[in-house]
This record gives structure tokens, C-alpha cells and sequence, in this order.
């Protein structure tokens, strides 16, 4: 979707002014929303797929507004409602009201260690061969789904070069709609900036990114 | 907009430097959204206070920083690291969540490279740990693709017109760590002394490694 999330090339947003000594968590409740959206994608009943879908479908102004825990934060709460493990009352009353759905799993304080050191690896094997390899000449393709994608709008359209094949993963675009995780092979595509950007692009600029195979046609 | 004015909006956009209704909402909210899931059973709070010790104490830009020093000391594994990423992370302990399908990008006195998630928040967590706020937030995301060299100016980093530069959107789920150029004069260091010479932001590529100004 072309949502408020699909940042690259925007402007107006000022100076990126990094922090020194920037702390981990700038208050308790980050620490929490962390930790709430960890215990919350355990349960199972979501991919990481969805839950980005979640984050972009927050209106634009809120988006815009909001700290990265804040948008997590609103993302699980949809999330969780979705899913039939909590509502919306039950949040603002702050106490349970009804019993939820039974989760897949619940992430204990004995499981984190294992868990986080496992991590949710997404590549899937694929009965293809892969249709383009480096070197080729590529384009990517000019759409405007209403539903998730990972295919930014600054590299729609444009012509690139493979620069790898990256290996076969979960396509997103499916299975954040809950379509299945229809593998699909993934290259890094390079782009001169000037492609992108056009006049007054940087001439010593090259910007890339992870392409799934639908994405892109042999030019 | 007047300079206090301003100074304001800066504040509030960076969270918790000041108690602002934002701050005192979001506690409200999420210690409601805690206190639902316990009683309901659905999370056990005690596995976010380890999931916070862990990033907070054990999975941070220390790993990464001992990455880029073996790099430096041992062409085999450098070598490693460009045909395997993961594997070769692996063999030194960091494995696992966003941190699965690594990939180790190296500058040269030709490329600089540069990572972002233009459309996200995907950061390699298994060698730098949490991503620091500007990473998420809306200026560099926007901004790293059309203007690096903006944006390095903005962290004190000056390349020469003549280096190319690379950016690199993780619009997948690879994972990007940026091996920097290893700084002279450090022939006799151990792989620990070099690793105190590699920022966090050197291995995002918005720095450059050396000792700490």
C-alpha cells in the first residue's frame, strides 16, 4: 500500500539530529511495548508480515506523529483484536472481561534466551530455478497495491542491474494477508541514483534494494 | 515558526525528554495492554523483563564491533564473511532474531556503504542490538536514499565528492553490517583493542571507525 510507511525519497522531515550516548529505552514504557510485542508475536498467531501490514495501515498523521515503540504499540493492540485475544474495552477498562482465543504458544521467561538466539529465519525452498542472475538487466514493476508490498514507490518502475540472488523467502505480499508463504526467489538490484532520482541526482550514488522475482521483468 | 516554537516540536518528536501528554498516554496505555494480557494468561511479565536484559545487557553493537575486528585480523574470515555473512557471525555466538540472513558489506577507499530500512525498522539486532531511535524515525528514512551525503554531514562525516556511495534499502530479510575500513596505524592492536575503535554507527555506515572523538 502506498502508505505513510514508504519513506524513501520523501522530504521535510529536517535534520536527522542522532543522539549522543542514546540511551536503550528513552522510558519505562518502551521497555514494555518492547517486550509486549515480542510476547505478543509468540502467541503465534500472526506472521511478521502482518504485523508490518498493521504498522502502515496507521493513518498518516498518527503515523507521521508517533515514536517507532508508539507505532508498534498500535499495531499490537489491532493485532491482538484481530486475533480475538483481547478488545478494544477490555483495553480501555484495562482489565480482562472475557475469555480470549488459546494461543499457539505462550512466551515464558525461560523460553526467551532460546527463542531470541533462534530468531524466525524466513527462507523457503523453491522448485524453480531462478529466472534472472547477475548481471542482468532489469525493471521493476509499476503498481499500486491497496494491500502490503514490499516494493518501495521511489524503485517502482525502474530500471537496475541484479546484482545477486539472494537466496528463496516467505513473499510477503501474500503472506501478510494470510495467502501462505508462496516462496519466491529475492536478488539485490542496484540502481544508479540518477535512474531514481533524476536531474541533480548524486553521479556517485548507487542505491539498492531486496527484490522479490514478481517484482521485476527483464528489460 | 519562531526558534522556541520550533525548539518544541523537537522536543516532542524525541519522546520522553519531556513529560508531554504523548509520554503520559503511551504509559497509560501500555501498562493497560500488560495488565489485560497477564490476567488473561497470555504473556508472563517476567519475559519481558528478560527480553529487555537481554538487549540491554548481552545482544548489542559489542558483537559486531568483534565481527568487524576479526575482519580486520583474519583475511579467512573476511573472506567468510562475503561468501556466508551468517554462518560466519554464527561461528563467533550471535545467531538469531533479525539477524538470520546476514550480509557483511565492506568499504573500500573506492565505496562507502550505508544501510537503511526505508520502509520500516529492520536492523540487524543479533550484532548491533536495538536500533537507536534515528534509525526508525521518519528524517533518515526518507532522506538516506536521495541525500546521503546530507546525512552524513549531519553525523560529522565528510566523504570526498569522488567516493561513490552505495546505500543499501533492506527492503527483505537480509541484513546488512557494514565492515568499515580498518583505520592506520593499528597494526599492533589485539582484536579486542580494535574492536573498541568500531561504533555502532560506523557498522550502519554513518560513521567511520577510530578512536572515540
Amino acid at each position: 500500500m502506498n502508505g505513510p510507511h514508504d519513506l524513501g525519497g520523501q522530504m521535510g522531515f529536517g535534520p536527522v539530529a542522532p543522539e549522543k550516548d542514546e540511551p536503550y529505552f528513552h522510558a519505562e514504557w518502551e521497555k514494555r511495548a518492547l517486550g509486549l510485542t515480542l510476547s505478543g508475536g509468540a502467541l503465534g498467531a500472526w506472521t511478521i508480515d502482518e504485523s508490518r501490514h498493521a504498522r502502515e495501515n496507521i493513518p498518516p498523521a498518527e503515523y507521521l506523529g508517533a515514536s517507532y515503540y508508539e507505532i508498534w504499540t498500535r499495531a499490537l493492540e489491532i493485532l491482538l483484536e484481530r486475533h480475538g485475544f483481547v478488545t478494544a474495552a477490555e483495553i480501555d477498562a484495562g482489565h480482562k472481561q472475557m475469555e480470549p482465543v488459546t494461543p499457539k504458544r505462550i512466551l515464558k521467561a525461560e523460553m526467551v534466551a532460546g527463542v531470541l538466539a533462534k530468531g524466525g529465519p524466513c527462507d523457503r525452498p523453491v522448485e524453480t530455478e531462478p529466472r534472472f542472475q547477475p548481471g542482468d538487466r532489469v525493471r521493476t514493476r509499476n503498481f499500486n497495491p491497496e494491500t502490503h508490498t514490499r516494493l518501495p514507490r521511489y524503485a517502482r518502475a525502474k530500471a537496475g542491474i541484479v546484482e545477486a540472488v539472494q537466496g528463496s523467502f516467505v513473499f510477503p505480499d501474500d503472506n501478510a494477508h494470510g495467502k501462505g508463504e508462496n516462496p519466491q526467489w529475492v536478488y539485490t538490484v542496484a540502481f544508479d541514483a540518477a535512474e531514481i532520482w533524476g536531474e541533480g541526482a548524486d553521479p556517485m550514488l548507487t542505491v539498492s534494494i531486496d527484490a522479490w522475482e514478481s517484482y521485476l521483468e527483464h528489460v | 515558526m519562531s526558534a522556541d516554537h520550533h525548539h518544541h516540536d523537537h522536543d516532542h518528536h524525541h519522546h520522553g525528554h519531556g513529560h508531554d501528554n504523548r509520554y503520559t498516554d503511551m504509559h497509560a496505555r501500555v501498562k493497560a495492554l500488560e495488565t489485560v494480557l497477564t490476567e488473561k494468561g497470555l504473556i508472563d511479565p517476567k519475559a519481558i523483563d528478560e527480553i529487555v536484559e537481554t538487549y540491554e545487557t548481552k545482544i548489542g553493537p559489542r558483537n559486531g564491533a568483534r565481527v568487524v575486528a576479526k575482519a580486520w585480523s583474519d583475511p579467512d574470515f573476511a573472506e567468510w564473511l562475503t561468501t556466508d555473512a551468517t554462518a560466519a557471525i554464527a561461528s563467533l555466538g550471535y545467531t538469531g532474531r533479525q539477524g538470520e540472513h546476514m550480509r557483511a558489506v565492506f568499504n573500500t577507499p573506492d565505496t562507502h556503504n550505508l544501510v537503511v530500512c526505508t520502509l520500516c525498522s529492520c536492523y540487524p539486532w543479533a550484532v548491533l542490538g536495538l536500533p537507536p531511535v534515528w534509525y526508525k524515525a521518519p528524517a533518515y528514512r526518507s532522506r538516506a536514499v536521495i541525500d546521503p551525503r546530507g546525512v552524513l554531514a549531519e553525523f560529522g562525516v565528510t566523504l570526498p565528492e569522488t567516493k561513490k556511495i552505495r546505500v543499501w534499502d533492506s527492503t527483505a530479510e537480509l541484513r546488512y553490517l557494514v565492515i568499515p575500513e580498518r583505520p592506520g596505524g593499528t597494526d599492533g592492536l589485539s582484536e579486542e583493542e580494535l574492536a573498541d575503535l568500531v561504533s555502532r554507527d560506523a557498522m550502519i555506515g554513518t560513521a567511520i571507525a577510530g578512536p572515540r572523538p
